[in-house]
């Protein structure tokens, strides 16, 4: 008996020592950029051109980052969510099935820079778009798709099938009961979703090197608003060198006297980036489940 | 509705092995006998829920009006006979919303939405409790207001039937009670089904009683007949205690195993 509380003990410590340490990690990780940037940080770093002789700032290529998640997301959120919505309403069992998921595992494990020099041949070399902001972003939506369609897949399994089987007891079609009960049921898995893709975009470096291209991007004229003109900073066709690869570059291939703090202040801009989209799109997740469903939860 | 040599199999098990059944027009039937004796499948078939269950085979006749049940859109059938669940499954909206859910998928453009609001809520008793908070989620009721909230969701639709699933199954006495006070308001109005475990209650609110067990129908009659001379001597066992020691005639492969329902 004196071994089995033993083992319960021993068990419960082990579990939130490594609970506790990847607390701990994140905490660390933070703290270190945060600490090391401190001392250089104006704000003027957020909107200030780059420039590696003076510390300058990362204006353009927090825009491009910016830019390049919303394009990704643009095309990668809808595409994942009606492919849930095949997967978990209408797909049912059988071969065709097991080879889509054999495949969506698949495409999920190749190394990004892998989905990178694909993305050069399909997105810059044969469309003649040469590194763009679209090609990057569909570079990015052929490596995350298939983690997108699985969460939304899940988070739509995730309800209950009672709720299907009072819409269609009321009547409903197959494709009411889709839109007015299950997607909004399961808007905060979708939310996880949007949320773990959406991170991997803003960190990702690798499948971007090769399609949306890591030139130093000069000033951005916000005023050109011309869509199709690869100098305005709205376009699609933008060369859009992001954060995580401007992070890359300057650390690999940068010289000056203040590199390291470039790269010091960089990496603590990309890392509230990434934590303010996570709290913000978890909140909006909320918002917006409550403004559909009228609860209060 | 009737069914008549109605069979029902969830993959090579057969749940329903033939049953006969007439439904009568503004009345309420009541099925009863224990459990695993196919009472939720035979509901499920008549709005045609079993098609949603891929291993499911349904085979003989179901009709409402006359008109061949297995033959229509089930949408269409499902908007003619609605729904009641033995679990109180309110949508994660409005109490308004839910009411209305029916109504909208129906898509008729112009309804008098306030008005079958009212009148759907008023039928189902609970009305008074909820009337100052229409906009609030279902979520937050209790659960026998949430029921009663499903009753009401059903009766907006204005069905001709209402098949009810062991609605007080989860329910404590006084939201059982004003469950019964509604399925007797609407009475007349609506054909209603009744699935129950909960014999008094079945003496209570049914015009008719089918008594089933392993599969058939063992006895059909008026609920008053059936209590007062019930013909099976399983009939007279399972409306008097809730249990059958002697497995009716006509049960030949059941009588073998013990009974323990």
């Amino acid at each position: 008996m004196r071994r089995v509380l033993l083992a319960d003990q021993l068990a419960t410590a082990v579990l939130w020592s490594i609970a506790g340490s990847v607390i701990l990690i994140l905490i660390a990780i933070i703290a270190h950029f945060l600490l090391a940037a401190l001392p250089d940080f104006t704000p003027s770093f957020l909107i200030a051109d780059p420039s590696t002789d003076v510390i300058g700032g990362v204006g353009p290529v927090l825009w491009n980052s910016v830019y390049v998640l919303a394009l990704t997301m643009l095309v990668t959120v809808p595409l994942g969510v009606l492919g849930a919505v095949f997967m978990a309403e209408y797909a049912g069992t059988g071969r065709l099935i097991d080879l889509i998921r054999f495949s969506q595992e698949l495409i999920g494990s190749v190394p990004s820079i892998v989905v990178g020099l694909f993305g050069f041949a399909v997105f810059v070399a044969a469309t003649g778009w040469g590194f763009t902001a679209l090609a990057g972003a569909l570079a990015l939506t052929v490596f995350n798709l298939p983690l997108m369609t699985r969460l939304a897949e899940q988070a739509m399994r995730a309800v209950p099938d009672d709720e299907r089987s009072a819409s269609f007891a009321l009547g409903a079609t197959k494709w009411q009961t889709i839109r007015h009960v299950v997607l909004p049921i399961a808007i905060p898995g979708l939310v996880t979703g949007v949320i773990l893709t959406a991170g991997r975009v803003f960190g990702e470096a690798a499948a971007l090197l090769f399609t949306a291209g890591l030139a130093t991007p000069g000033r951005l004229n916000f005023a050109n608003l011309n869509l199709l003109d690869p100098r305005s900073p709205w376009s699609p066709f933008h060369t859009a060198t992001t954060l995580s690869v401007y992070l890359w570059r300057i650390n690999s291939e940068g010289t000056g006297p203040v590199v390291d703090q470039v790269a010091n202040l960089t990496a603590a801009v990309l890392i509230v980036a990434v934590l303010i989209f996570n709290l913000g799109s978890r909140a909006l997740g909320q918002l917006l489940q409550r403004r559909i469903t009228g609860t209060r939860s | 509705m009737r069914t008549d040599g109605l069979r029902v199999a969830y993959g090579s098990k057969e749940v329903l092995r033939g049953i006969d059944l007439p439904i009568a027009k503004g009345k309420v039937t009541a099925l009863v006998g224990p459990s695993g004796c196919g009472k939720t499948t035979l509901l499920r078939t008549l709005n045609r829920l079993t098609d949603l269950t891929s291993t499911c085979s349904v085979s003989g006749i179901v009709t409402i009006d006359g008109e061949d049940c297995m033959a229509m859109d089930p949408v269409l059938l499902r908007r003619r006979v609605g729904m009641v669940f033995q679990k109180p499954n309110v949508f994660p909206m409005s109490i308004r919303e839910n009411v209305l859910y029916g109504v909208k998928a129906r898509g008729n453009g112009k309804t008098e939405y306030a008005e079958i609001l009212e009148s759907s809520l008023r039928k189902a008793v609970i009305w008074d409790e909820v009337k100052d908070r229409l906009d609030e989620s279902a979520l937050a009721l209790s659960g026998g207001q949430q029921q009663r909230v499903c009753i009401a969701r059903t009766l907006a639709t204005s069905p001709e039937v209402v098949l009810m699933d062991e609605p007080g199954a989860s329910l404590d006495p006084r939201s059982t009670q004003l469950l019964e006070e509604s399925i007797l308001a609407i009475r007349g109005d609506f054909t209603v089904v009744i699935v129950t475990h909960d014999i008094p209650q079945a003496h209570r609110v049914s015009d008719f009683l089918a008594f089933l067990y392993d599969g058939r129908v063992v006895e059909f009659g008026e609920t008053r007949q059936l209590f007062a001379e019930p013909r099976e001597h399983a009939t007279k066992e399972y409306l008097e205690g809730g249990l059958v020691t002697v497995p009716p005639v006509g049960n030949v492969a059941a009588a073998a195993v013990p009974v323990s329902a």
